[in-house]
C-alpha cells in the first residue's frame, strides 16, 4: 500500500494527487458505490478549485462529489479514513482479511460496510475462498431439530460481501419481472382504456374549439399489494436466516408497503430496522432488536400474537402474507390451527415457503404441518437455502400443481 | 363585540371544553378535553386514533353541535380521489353548454373555455365546501377513517391541512377565509404517515374507566336504571381485561344497555347475557369462548364485587 498521499495545502493537484483521487474513486466503486469517470473529473475539478485548507475541507469536497445518496455516507466515510491515511484502520482491515491466523476482529471492525470496503481494497478472491471453507467448521448442526424452549440468544451476522450484494440485487430484479399486482380503484389515462375520461375529453375538445369531441379513455391502475413476511428464526431454521434477511432487506428497499416480522419464541417487528438503506447497518439493528435467535419455536403463539396485535394494522388493502417456517411446532397444535384459520380470514393470500421441502420424499406428516396446510393458498418449495437466486426463483416461478397445498395433503 | 365573541364561540379553557362536550352528552376525560382545547386554540387538525367504537367520530359531531357549526363529513374509502373529495365538473351540463353555444353560432374558443370551466359547472365535494365558510362560522370538517384510503390521498391532504387551500387548475387557488375545525379519525388498520401526523395534534382514544363509562351511559341512555348500568359496565370492563380478538367498545356497551332495556331486564343473569352476547361481541370465536360457563364466572365475580361495595 503505497498510496498514502499527504493532502496538499493550496497547491493545484499534482499528478500524484490526481492519481490518488482516481485510485480512491476505484476503491469506492469496488466497494459498491456507483462512481463513474464523470465523478472523477468532477473531483479533480473540485480539488483544483483551490480552497482546500485542511483535511476536513478535502473530506467534504470529495463527499460532495462522490456521495449522492444518504446510505453511501457511511461507506464513504470509512473509505476516506482508510485511504487518506489513518494507519490503525488499515491494520484492522488487514486483520479482517487474514482472520485465519488472527483472533476474531475486534469490535471496531464490525462497523457497517467494513467488509465490502476491505474487499475493495485487497484481493477479492481471497475473501471468497475463505468464506467457502466455513461451513465445514460446524461443531453441532441443529438444523431441522426443534424445541419449544425459549433460549434468548443474540446473533451477529457476518457482513455482506460485494458479490453477495450483487447477487441479492439480481435476485430482487428477477422477482420484479414476476410481480403480482392487484387492481386498485384509481384510474390513469390510457389510450385504449375501457372507460371514458370525461375531464380530459372536455378539455381536449375545448382546445379544438368545441367542434369535435374526441373521447379520451382511462383505465384502472394496478399496484402491488402490501406484503407481510413472517419469518421463523428458531434453531431449526437458523442456518438460512442470514441469507433470508438479506433478501428481505433487498425486497424492503425495492417496493413499498412491506412489513417483516421475525418469530421464534416471541414475535418481533423489524420493519423499521430493515428500512436502513445500508444492508450491514440494517442487519446490526435487527440483531440487536431480536432477542430469540436460534431458540425454540412456538409458531402457534407467535401467530396468535401477530393476529391480535398486528393483523389489523398491517393486513389491509388486500395484503399478501409470506410465511417462512418449517412448520415444526412442539406446542399444542389446536392453537396453531385456530390461529392459522384466523390469519387465513384476514389475509388475501398466504404463501408458505418451507425449507423442509428440499428433501426428496417430504410428506406432510408432522402434526403442525398438517394443521397449517389447509389454510394456505400456496406451498412453495425451496430447494437450496444457500443462494438468494434459488429463493427468488422459488417465489417467482408460476404456480404449478406442486404448489397447491391439497396435493400435499392427499399424498400423505 | 359581544356578538363577535359569540360567533367565534370557542371555549376559553379546558374545563369549558369538558363542560361544552358534556352539554352534548359526551363525557370526555381530562386528556381528551385538553387536546380538543389545544386544537381549537391553535387551529391545528385533531388526529384521533383508537379502536372501533370508542367515540372518535362522535367528537366531531358533538363539537359541531356544541359550537353551532356545520358538520362536513368526508368518509374515506379505498380509491378515494380528488373528484370525490374536493370537486368534480358537471360534465353533462358542460356538454349541453357547448351544444347550445354551437347552436347559437357563437363559438369563441377563449370565451367558451372560460364559460365552461366556471363555478357554475363546479360540483363541490366535502373538502372544498369546508374551505368556503364565512368568517366566524368555519365548519367542523370530519375526515373519517383516514386509514381506509391510500397513501396518495394522504399526500394530497398535506397541502389542504397545512395551508387550507386547494388548487383547481381551471379556476385557480381557493383559500379558506377561516380554516375549518378539522377532526381526523383512524382505526389504525394501517399506519398513517408521520408527515401528516406531524401537522396534527395526536390523541389515542382508549376505553374509558368504569366511572366514566357509567357517566356515559347515564348521559346517553338516561332511562336505564343505575343498578343495571353498574352491572353492565363491570361486565364489559371485565371482558376487556380478558383476551378477546375484539374487545367491546363504548358503542357496544350503549347498544347492550338499550338491548337489555328493550328486554325489560333489570339485572344481568346468565341466560340474558348468553342471549344478547351478539350485541357486545362481533367475532364468532369470541362469542364461543365467552358463552356459558365463562360468562357465568364473570357475572358471579362482578356481582360479588358490587355486593361487597354496596355493603361497605
Amino acid at each position: 500500500m503505497d498510496r498514502h498521499p499527504a493532502i496538499p495545502g493550496n497547491a493545484s493537484p499534482s499528478g500524484r494527487l490526481a492519481l490518488n483521487i482516481l485510485h480512491f474513486a476505484r476503491v469506492l466503486r469496488e466497494a459498491g458505490m456507483p462512481v463513474g469517470p464523470g465523478h472523477v473529473i468532477d473531483a479533480l475539478d473540485a480539488a483544483q478549485a483551490g480552497s482546500l485548507r485542511s483535511r476536513e475541507d478535502f473530506y467534504w469536497t470529495l463527499h460532495a462529489v462522490f456521495v449522492k445518496r444518504r446510505e453511501h455516507k457511511e461507506l464513504f466515510d470509512q473509505a476516506f479514513h482508510v485511504f487518506w491515511k489513518k494507519p490503525k484502520m488499515l491494520e484492522q482491515l488487514m486483520q479482517l482479511m487474514f482472520q485465519q491466523i488472527t483472533r476474531p476482529a475486534d469490535e471496531k471492525a464490525k462497523q457497517a460496510g467494513f467488509r465490502r470496503l476491505a474487499e475493495a481494497m485487497f484481493d477479492k478472491v481471497e475473501s471468497q475462498s475463505r468464506r467457502e471453507e466455513k461451513p465445514g467448521a460446524l461443531d453441532f448442526d441443529a438444523t431441522f431439530s426443534h424445541s419449544a424452549l425459549e433460549v434468548l440468544r443474540r446473533k451477529d451476522f457476518e457482513q455482506m460481501t460485494v458479490a453477495e450484494q450483487a447477487q441479492a440485487r439480481l435476485a430482487i430484479a428477477r422477482l420484479r419481472t414476476h410481480r403480482l399486482e392487484i387492481r386498485t380503484r384509481r384510474f390513469k389515462p390510457f389510450h385504449s382504456g375501457e372507460r371514458i375520461d370525461l375531464r380530459r375529453t372536455l378539455k381536449g375538445s375545448l382546445r379544438a374549439g368545441g367542434h369535435l369531441i374526441d373521447l379520451a379513455k382511462r383505465e384502472r391502475q394496478w399496484r402491488e399489494p402490501p406484503l407481510v413476511v413472517l419469518c421463523d428464526i428458531s434453531g431449526s431454521c437458523s442456518n438460512y436466516s442470514r441469507m433470508f434477511l438479506h433478501f428481505l432487506h433487498g425486497l424492503m428497499n425495492d417496493r413499498e408497503r412491506v412489513s417483516v416480522f421475525l418469530f421464534g419464541t416471541r414475535l418481533t417487528n423489524i420493519s423499521r430496522e430493515l428500512k436502513r438503506r445500508d444492508v450491514d447497518e440494517a442487519m446490526m439493528k435487527v440483531s440487536s432488536a431480536v432477542k430469540d435467535w436460534s431458540g425454540g419455536t412456538r409458531i402457534g403463539s407467535a401467530l396468535k400474537e401477530f393476529n391480535y396485535r398486528w393483523a389489523r394494522r398491517v393486513l389491509t388493502q388486500g395484503a399478501h402474507v409470506l410465511l417462512m417456517t418449517d412448520g415444526l411446532d412442539r406446542e399444542d397444535v389446536s392453537l396453531l390451527e385456530v390461529e392459522m384459520a384466523r390469519l387465513r380470514r384476514s389475509a388475501k393470500r398466504i404463501i408458505w415457503l418451507n425449507p423442509l421441502l428440499r428433501y426428496q420424499g417430504f410428506e406432510a406428516r408432522a402434526a403442525g404441518i398438517r394443521a397449517m396446510m389447509p389454510h394456505i393458498d400456496e406451498f412453495r418449495p425451496v430447494h437450496s437455502l444457500e443462494s438468494l437466486a434459488d429463493l427468488a426463483g422459488a417465489l417467482a416461478a408460476p404456480r404449478r400443481a406442486e404448489h397447491d397445498p391439497k396435493t400435499w395433503l392427499k399424498a400423505s | 363585540m359581544d356578538s363577535d365573541n359569540k360567533a367565534t364561540g370557542l371555549p376559553p379553557s379546558i374545563d369549558a371544553v369538558a363542560e361544552l362536550l358534556k352539554s352534548q352528552g359526551y363525557i370526555a376525560d381530562r386528556a381528551l378535553s385538553t387536546v380538543v382545547f389545544l386544537a381549537l386554540k391553535m387551529g391545528r387538525p385533531l388526529f384521533l386514533e383508537g379502536e372501533a367504537g370508542v367515540g372518535k367520530t362522535e367528537i366531531a359531531k358533538v363539537l359541531a353541535g356544541a359550537l353551532g357549526r356545520k358538520l362536513i363529513r368526508l368518509q374515506c374509502y379505498e380509491g378515494l380521489d380528488v373528484n370525490a373529495a374536493v370537486y368534480e365538473w358537471n360534465y353533462s351540463a358542460q356538454m349541453i353548454e357547448i351544444r347550445l353555444a354551437e347552436a347559437a353560432g357563437e363559438l369563441d374558443r377563449e370565451r367558451l373555455g372560460h364559460d365552461i370551466f366556471s363555478e357554475k359547472f363546479l360540483t363541490k365535494r366535502p373538502l372544498l365546501q369546508a374551505l368556503e365558510a364565512v368568517k366566524g362560522a368555519a365548519p367542523v370538517l370530519l375526515i373519517d377513517e383516514l386509514d381506509r384510503t391510500d397513501e396518495a390521498f394522504e399526500a394530497f391532504l398535506l397541502e389542504v391541512l397545512s395551508d387550507f387551500q386547494v388548487t383547481i387548475p381551471e379556476l385557480g387557488t381557493i383559500t379558506a377565509a377561516e380554516p375549518p375545525i378539522v377532526v381526523i379519525t383512524s382505526n389504525r388498520t394501517r399506519e398513517v404517515h408521520d408527515a401528516l401526523k406531524r401537522r396534527c395534534l395526536y390523541h389515542w382514544v382508549g376505553y374509558p374507566d368504569a366511572e366514566r363509562e357509567i357517566a356515559i351511559i347515564k348521559a346517553r341512555r338516561p332511562d336505564a336504571s343505575a343498578a343495571l348500568a353498574r352491572e353492565v359496565v363491570s361486565f364489559v370492563q371485565a371482558l376487556r381485561q380478558g383476551e378477546l380478538y375484539k374487545a367491546p367498545g363504548v358503542a357496544e356497551t350503549l347498544d347492550w344497555v338499550s338491548a337489555l332495556h328493550e328486554l325489560d331486564a333489570i339485572s344481568l343473569d346468565p341466560q340474558t347475557v348468553n342471549d344478547t352476547l351478539g350485541v357486545l361481541l362481533k367475532y364468532q370465536d369470541d362469542i364461543v369462548r365467552m358463552e356459558g360457563s365463562e360468562a357465568k364466572r364473570i357475572l358471579d365475580q362482578i356481582k360479588a364485587e358490587i355486593g361487597a361495595m354496596s355493603r361497605t
